[in-house]
């Protein structure tokens, strides 16, 4: 599984930390939020506008946003299966920082951010920062998902399955509100983005690990020693 | 095709006669039977028997009004040929009703109690209007009784209570933010009786009509759904029996009053219109006789059947609410754009930051 190779003065070892499944539904995730926040905010304020009955301008932006609207619903359902079943990496326990160790590193990677720490804390997966926003963002996810089904099932008759996927929230929240919160959460997602991205080109080139394709390939780099060190 | 048995038309003439001479055709009474048939999604060979229930009974009804404007009195009154109003009026014996009865004071409130007492259980309750509970109730008080001591006495004793418009199905405007009185519809109020809800401001009198026909033909109340509202008239959304639907799925929309597509009759969403959360039949039954409903008439909906409407619905003419506890100019995207500029302005932050301190040593 882990290849030695050498790579200028230290010793790295290439590790499968992301397995098929995880790499698969980052991007179905990447491309279904691309999609649903450019439909769902036509949805919410129709900035094309038709001059022919011939045309379906509505029509399509509903018809994408809800197909793929259950594309990011699948592809979060395995990446929450894959939690249960995948490798140590991929585990539901990472997302909660709350051994010591997971505390510090926590801890140390917010002080990296704030300049307080020159060193980022080097892990094979993720660093407990990371995962503890994921977590967070996965939270959000499901947001999206049962308030935009509550919206959803307005226009079906009443069904035990619409009720089960989001028409539930009927009970608890108005219409209009859903419609609010699910609108603003966009929003939220979209801070998200920049924010990921960001860290990623930024931690690429200062991990030296190949951050960046291993969410292609699967593979990161990690010097021989930190894995030692995880190891003990 | 005949949509009418000969049967019908007899029923239909001994009704008439039972009905009086009070300047309703003949014609007329059909296409009011057939009608209530069509409202309450029953197949016309239906139109018999409710011609029947019509001439057989002549229940009570008294007309309660507390937190209210009277709109929804004047929704029935008001109502023009053919005459449905008159005919309701012609179903009910109406022995109380403050707007338009002659009786005032202390011999209005007598014949209230005399009702209730002789006729117990016997007699139908429409109450329009909230009632306030709060301070026991003081806010509304009529002959020196308060809305809410009123209402349990009078609804309790009924066979059943009619709550029309949305105050008193949901306590309306006046319960609006922040409810200074109180205020609650009927079920809220009196728990033990039986309600059925029918909002709307004002209520559609269409709708009262089919309700207590549909008692009178089959001696139960209509199917309601979990806010007690009956499915004939509140199962559909407004938006999916609109007839500017077809431009919302094209992408003809009115971007402002009086442009060339609100002249066109292109959809209301973008002004703000609220059918796609609200749920009546005014698309199909529309208002004053079937003469028009506010979408025909160029003007967005409000969701006004809807629970508290006036707090969730508003502002009418905006897509989505107010942000809530931000200031009231601020909207959802305003707020949500910001967001999202403060992010990436505090990573190009962060990027600067990190260019200007000292290297590490590799």
């Amino acid at each position: 599984m882990a290849t030695k190779i050498i790579h200028g003065k230290m010793q790295r070892l290439r590790v499968y930390a992301w397995e098929f499944p995880v790499r698969l539904t980052h991007w179905f995730n990447a491309f279904s939020i691309l999609f649903l926040s450019i439909t769902g905010y036509y949805i919410g304020d129709p900035f094309m506008h038709a001059y022919s009955s011939k045309q379906w301008i509505m029509g399509w932006m509903r018809l994408i946003h809800f197909i793929v609207a259950y594309v990011f619903l699948m592809s979060v359902i395995i990446r929450m299966y894959w939690a249960f079943m995948g490798n140590q990496f991929a585990s539901w326990r990472e997302c909660f920082p709350v051994s010591t160790e997971k505390r510090k590193e926590f801890m140390d990677a917010l002080k990296f951010y704030f300049f307080i720490r020159k060193e980022p804390p080097y892990v094979i997966g993720h660093a407990a920062l990371a995962s503890f926003t994921y977590f967070l963002v996965f939270v959000v996810f499901i947001f999206e998902i049962v308030s935009g089904f509550a919206l959803y099932s307005v226009s079906h008759p009443p069904s035990i399955v619409w009720t089960l996927l989001g028409g539930w929230l009927l009970n608890i929240m108005h219409l209009p509100t859903i419609r609010l919160y699910h609108h603003f959460v966009m929003y939220v997602i979209l801070a998200f983005v920049p924010l990921h991205i960001y860290a990623t080109w930024y931690m690429d080139p200062h991990e030296k690990n190949g951050l960046v394709s291993s969410m292609f390939s699967g593979f990161k780099f990690v010097p021989e020693k930190e894995i030692e060190e995880a190891e003990q | 095709m005949k949509f009418v048995s000969d049967d019908f038309l007899q029923e239909a003439s001994e009704s008439m006669e039972s009905l009086g001479d009070k300047g309703i055709s003949r014609r007329a009474f059909m296409k009011f039977c057939t009608g209530m048939a069509a409202l309450l999604a029953l197949p016309a060979s239906f139109a018999p028997k409710i011609a029947e229930a019509i001439r057989g009974k002549k229940p009570y009804l008294v007309w309660l009004e507390f937190q209210d404007c009277a709109g929804d009195t004047e929704a029935l009154l008001r109502t023009t040929a053919p005459a449905v109003g008159d005919i309701v009026l012609d179903v009910f014996a109406v022995e109380y009703h403050e707007t338009i009865m002659a009786a005032s004071g202390k011999q209005a409130e007598k014949s209230l109690m005399d009702i209730v007492k002789n006729n117990k259980g016997n007699y139908f309750v429409v109450v329009e209007g909230s009632i306030p509970l709060k301070d026991d109730g003081i806010y509304c008080c009529i002959g020196g009784r308060t809305a809410v001591d009123i209402a349990r006495e009078v609804c309790g004793n009924a066979i059943a209570t009619i709550a029309v418009g949305t105050c008193a199905t949901y306590g309306g405007i006046p319960a609006a933010l922040p409810n200074p009185t109180g205020a609650v519809g009927v079920k809220e109020a009196v728990p033990n009786a039986t309600v059925i809800n029918l909002p709307g401001c004002p209520v559609n009198a269409e709708n009262i009509t089919a309700t207590v026909v549909h008692y009178l033909t089959f001696g139960t109340l209509p199917n309601t759904d979990k806010l007690g509202r009956p499915y004939f008239a509140f199962g559909k959304r407004i938006h999916d029996n609109c007839e500017r639907r077809a431009h919302f799925d094209a992408g003809q929309f009115a971007r402002q009053w009086g442009d060339e597509g609100h002249r066109q009759g292109w959809c209301l969403y973008e002004m703000g219109c609220k059918g796609p959360e609200t749920f009546h039949n005014c698309p199909t039954v529309k208002y004053n006789a079937g003469t028009s409903w506010p979408v025909q008439a160029g003007h967005g909906c409000i969701g006004c059947s809807e629970p508290h409407f006036w707090d969730t619905m508003s502002p009418f003419y905006r897509r989505l609410p107010k942000v809530p506890g931000v200031s009231i100019e601020s909207t959802a995207d305003k707020v949500g754009a910001g967001l999202a500029a403060a992010t990436a302005a505090g990573l190009v932050i962060h990027g600067i930051g990190r260019a200007i301190s000292p290297k590490k040593e590799e």
